[in-house]
Formats: structure tokens, C-alpha cells, sequence
């Protein structure tokens, strides 16, 4: 039996970031990048956004958009530096600065939203 | 032949053409699909204004109005309509090709694509419609 | 119509050249000639040395796969007509060393396609007194649509992750380790598993789809291989849940 790799692992996560970010950011991005701002809509005020964000369940959700769709990236992107910029034998920095950068992005969501007030 | 025979693997006279840096350039198909790739920034992005909302969030309500006042600059709304652009083309094309991994047969026959992208899109309206609910104050 | 349509032909003739060149050919445009039957009319008629692969010349055997501008094409499937006025420029299938002329080097293929096993495994052969292996109309219809794959490589010249990754093993081997895996006679699931699973075995695919697109038997490769990529997540996440299954 030869070596069987960790990229199903990997993969899962893509696809896993992929589904999250598919279906909750056009949504969210819309509404804080473009209506709020623009005056479109009327933006929740600081008061009811903690609110919300206080309960447990929106900091799982947003815990889980904070982390899962930054591994879609990094999945994504490391692949179009190794077939874009044909840069695979720079694989182990790719992979780190790719996965790292998830992995911080990742702690510091959980970070932030444990010490929401 | 168990494994490539020695004298193929650099034949001296076989002509290797060298793939270009640009090939995703060559030809629209590919162009399309590095576009696709590259949305995988929009969608890191994102994240990353989350991360700073969250941040403002935790450090009070002046911070908090700060972060709105540079989310209203020319510059953040041109990248964020940008963002948008990509993700949604992220969503789309995402939902457009999960059919081919799943393979559903139904009573023998196979389910087509239409029908299983279908809910996704469906799923996808339902939740931004909540999300935009209840951000609009409608809890 | 015209009486006649150009041809680029691509030529490497490595006793005099160290690179490809092009020439030019006036081939007769007749409705029903394929870009084959011109290859066909300049070899006999105008230059002998031409060299080129075809076979069946009726899109069976796989043979005759060309880039027709820039396309992976089977010549004997791809008419004059449909690229009037011309030139109609035609080199040797992409992402393959070129041996002479339109002639490629097709050994990685066919170790890549070995390496898969692309047969019926089994664990223990029925002995011949007990008949054959039955199957039903709805087993055969799962593997069906890889079966119909006929190692043309338009998949391999059509994906760009083949000609980037030498370790890649392509759309077509994949597709057909899909076939076996999902035929109902087979056994080697786990076998093959092993084989694709490695680092580079089929994880280098980004899902550009080119490959389906130049199917010319509709086997839609990039489907197996989407298909085959979640069958090896699940296989994997089983084995990490539960170790003690045993292999």
C-alpha cells in the first residue's frame, strides 16, 4: 500500500469554504460594502450589531465565515500560483504562506469573537 | 512496460514545447477559469473586512463608527463592488459545477444537473434573505 | 465554395531541424473531406514524408487526435468546410513531445493508464462452471459513459494542469479507473485508491473542464474526476474517523 496523501483533507475544506462563502458572503458583502455605506439601507447601529453578535450561535456562524472560506482560498490559491505562475518547486512556502495565513486568520476570528464585550 | 524505459524520458530529438507562463492567456476557456480561480481573493477579502468589522466591534463604538466612516470612502466602495462582482461569479459558477461531483440516481436514472444545482440556488436565496432580515432589524 | 483551402501543417524533422517549423499546403475544399483526407491528399500527392498517426478514420479508434487551430481535434471528425475560408493550421496534440512532424510521443500516457489498472480486479475468479458475471441494466448504466473513452488524449492536449504537472495522471486515466471502480464486477476499489490517492495522482486537477469539452465520445472526464475526489475525501475521513477498519 504506497502513501496515501493528506490532500482529501485538504479538498474537504476547499469545498467545505467554498459552500459557505457561496452562499452567506454575496449577502453580507452587498449589504456592509455597498448598501450601508451608500446610504441604500439602513445599517443596524452599534447597540443591536453586538446584540447580535453576542449570541452564541451568530459567533459560531461567523466563526465559522471567518475560517472556512479563508481555506477555500488558501486551497485555491496555492494551486493557481503552482499552474498560473508555475512556481511548484516554491511548494513548501506556497503551502505555508497559503495554510498559514488561514490558520491566523482562523485564530484570530476565534480570538475577536471570544472577547466581544 | 512497468515504469517509463530509460532512454524515453529524455529522448535528445523529441521536440518538448515549453508551456508559456501566459498560457491562460492562449485561449477564452482558460482565461474564464483563471477568473474563477481568482476569486478566491474576493472571498479572502472578505474575511479580512470581517476580521477588521469584529476588531472595531470589540473596541467600542467609536472604533465601530470609524470602521463605517472608511467602509463609505470611493476607494472601499470601488473594491468592495469589485469583491462582489467576483464573489458572486464564485457563487455562481460554484453551484453551476457541484452537480458533477455528485452523482444521485433516482429509481435507476440519473438525477439531471439542472435539479441539483437547483436547491443550491434556491438554499442561497433563502439564507441571504434571512441574513438580510435580520440584519434589517426584522427579529 | 472555393476550389481550394490552405493548410499550416506543422513540421520537425529532427535530422535537419532543432525546432518546429510551418508549411503551407493547397489542398483541395471538397464538402465531405475531413481534415484527415487532406493530411491524406498532401501525403499522397504532394509530399511523401509527411508523417502522422490515423487508423479507422471514423472516430473509433483514437488515433488521429491533432490541434485543428488551436483546438484538440480528430481529424477524421473535423471538416474542411467548417473552417472556410482557411488557413486551417494544424500541429501536433499539445502537451506532448513531438517525435516528427505530427507525430507525439505517447509513452506517459500509456504508463500513466497502466499504472491505474484499468481492468476488472477481483479478489477471487469465478470458476468458469458457475457461468458469467450478471449485471443489470442500471449497474451497467453507472459506468456506461466512462467506458466510452478511446485514448484519442484530446483530454490530455486540453488540459493545462497536464502539460504544467508531469505528475498529473490526466483526465482519461481517471476516467477510466473510474470506469472499473464503478463497475459492479470489479473489486479493486481500494487498490486503485492507493494509486490516485498519492500527492499528485489526481489532487492536481483545479476542475477546468477543458477536458470534457474536447471529448470527443462525451465520456465527461472532469465528472469522474470530481466524482472520484469526493469517493477519496470520504475514504479518507473514514480511515482517520475509524482506523481499525481493515485495509
Amino acid at each position: 500500500m504506497g502513501k496515501r496523501s493528506n490532500e482529501p483533507f485538504l479538498w474537504a475544506l476547499f469545498s467545505s469554504g467554498g459552500v459557505v462563502a457561496a452562499l452567506l458572503i454575496p449577502v453580507l458583502l452587498f449589504l456592509y460594502g455597498l448598501a450601508f455605506p451608500l446610504g441604500w439601507l439602513e445599517a443596524p447601529s452599534y447597540q443591536s450589531t453586538l446584540a447580535l453578535v453576542r449570541h452564541p450561535l451568530t459567533r459560531l456562524v461567523l466563526f465559522v465565515l471567518c475560517s472556512l472560506p479563508l481555506f477555500h482560498w488558501a486551497h485555491r490559491f496555492r494551486f493557481t500560483l503552482y499552474d498560473g505562475l508555475q512556481i511548484k518547486h516554491l511548494n513548501e512556502v506556497i503551502n505555508v504562506l497559503c495554510y498559514g495565513g488561514a490558520i491566523i486568520g482562523t485564530a484570530l476570528g476565534g480570538y475577536l469573537l471570544w472577547n466581544i464585550p | 512496460m512497468n515504469q517509463t524505459p530509460a532512454y524515453t524520458e529524455r529522448h535528445p530529438r523529441w521536440y518538448r514545447t515549453r508551456v508559456s507562463t501566459y498560457w491562460w492567456t492562449g485561449q477564452w476557456s482558460y482565461f474564464k477559469f483563471t477568473l474563477r480561480e481568482l476569486t478566491s481573493l474576493s472571498v479572502a477579502y472578505f474575511v479580512i473586512i470581517l476580521l477588521l468589522q469584529l476588531r472595531a466591534l470589540v473596541r467600542g463604538p467609536e472604533a465601530y463608527a470609524q470602521f463605517q466612516e472608511w467602509l463609505k470612502t470611493p476607494l472601499m466602495i470601488a473594491l468592495n463592488a469589485v469583491g462582489l462582482f467576483f464573489v458572486l461569479f464564485h457563487t455562481i459558477t460554484w453551484f453551476n459545477l457541484a452537480p458533477k461531483a455528485m452523482v444521485i440516481r433516482v429509481r435507476g436514472k440519473r438525477v439531471p444537473n439542472l435539479m441539483i444545482a437547483a436547491p443550491n440556488y434556491v438554499a442561497w436565496l433563502v439564507i441571504s434573505a434571512a441574513v438580510a432580515w435580520v440584519l434589517l432589524g426584522g427579529r | 465554395m472555393a476550389e481550394t483551402i490552405t493548410l499550416e501543417v506543422a513540421r520537425y524533422r529532427p535530422e535537419q531541424e532543432t525546432q518546429p517549423t510551418f508549411e503551407s499546403f493547397e489542398v483541395p475544399l471538397r464538402k465531405d473531406w475531413v481534415v484527415l483526407d487532406a493530411l491524406n491528399h498532401i501525403k499522397d500527392r504532394v509530399d511523401g514524408s509527411l508523417s502522422y498517426r490515423w487508423s479507422c478514420r471514423m472516430g473509433v479508434c483514437g488515433s488521429c487526435g491533432m490541434m485543428v487551430n488551436g483546438e484538440p481535434k480528430l481529424t477524421c471528425a473535423t471538416f474542411l468546410s467548417h473552417y472556410t475560408p482557411g488557413p486551417i493550421r494544424v500541429e501536433p496534440l499539445r502537451y506532448f513531445p513531438i517525435v516528427r512532424d505530427l507525430v507525439i510521443e505517447m509513452t506517459d500516457f500509456m504508463v500513466k493508464l497502466k499504472s491505474v489498472k484499468p481492468w476488472i480486479v477481483r479478489d477471487e475468479e469465478k470458476p468458469l462452471s458457475e457461468g458469467e458475471y450478471l449485471q443489470k441494466p442500471s449497474e451497467l448504466d453507472a459506468y456506461k459513459q466512462f467506458s466510452m473513452c478511446i485514448n484519442c488524449m484530446l483530454c490530455y492536449a486540453a488540459c493545462p494542469v497536464y502539460g504544467l504537472d508531469q505528475h498529473f495522471i490526466g483526465p482519461a486515466a481517471i476516467a477510466l479507473a473510474q470506469r472499473y471502480n464503478m463497475d459492479s464486477r470489479d473489486q479493486g476499489s481500494q487498490l486503485r485508491l492507493d494509486i490516485l490517492s498519492q500527492h499528485e495522482g489526481i489532487w492536481g486537477c483545479t476542475f477546468v473542464g477543458e477536458c470534457t469539452e474536447a471529448c470527443p465520445k462525451g465520456v465527461d472526464p472532469a465528472g469522474a474526476i470530481q466524482q472520484y475526489k469526493l469517493t477519496a475525501t470520504k475514504e479518507w475521513f473514514k480511515n482517520f474517523l475509524m482506523p481499525w477498519r481493515a485495509e
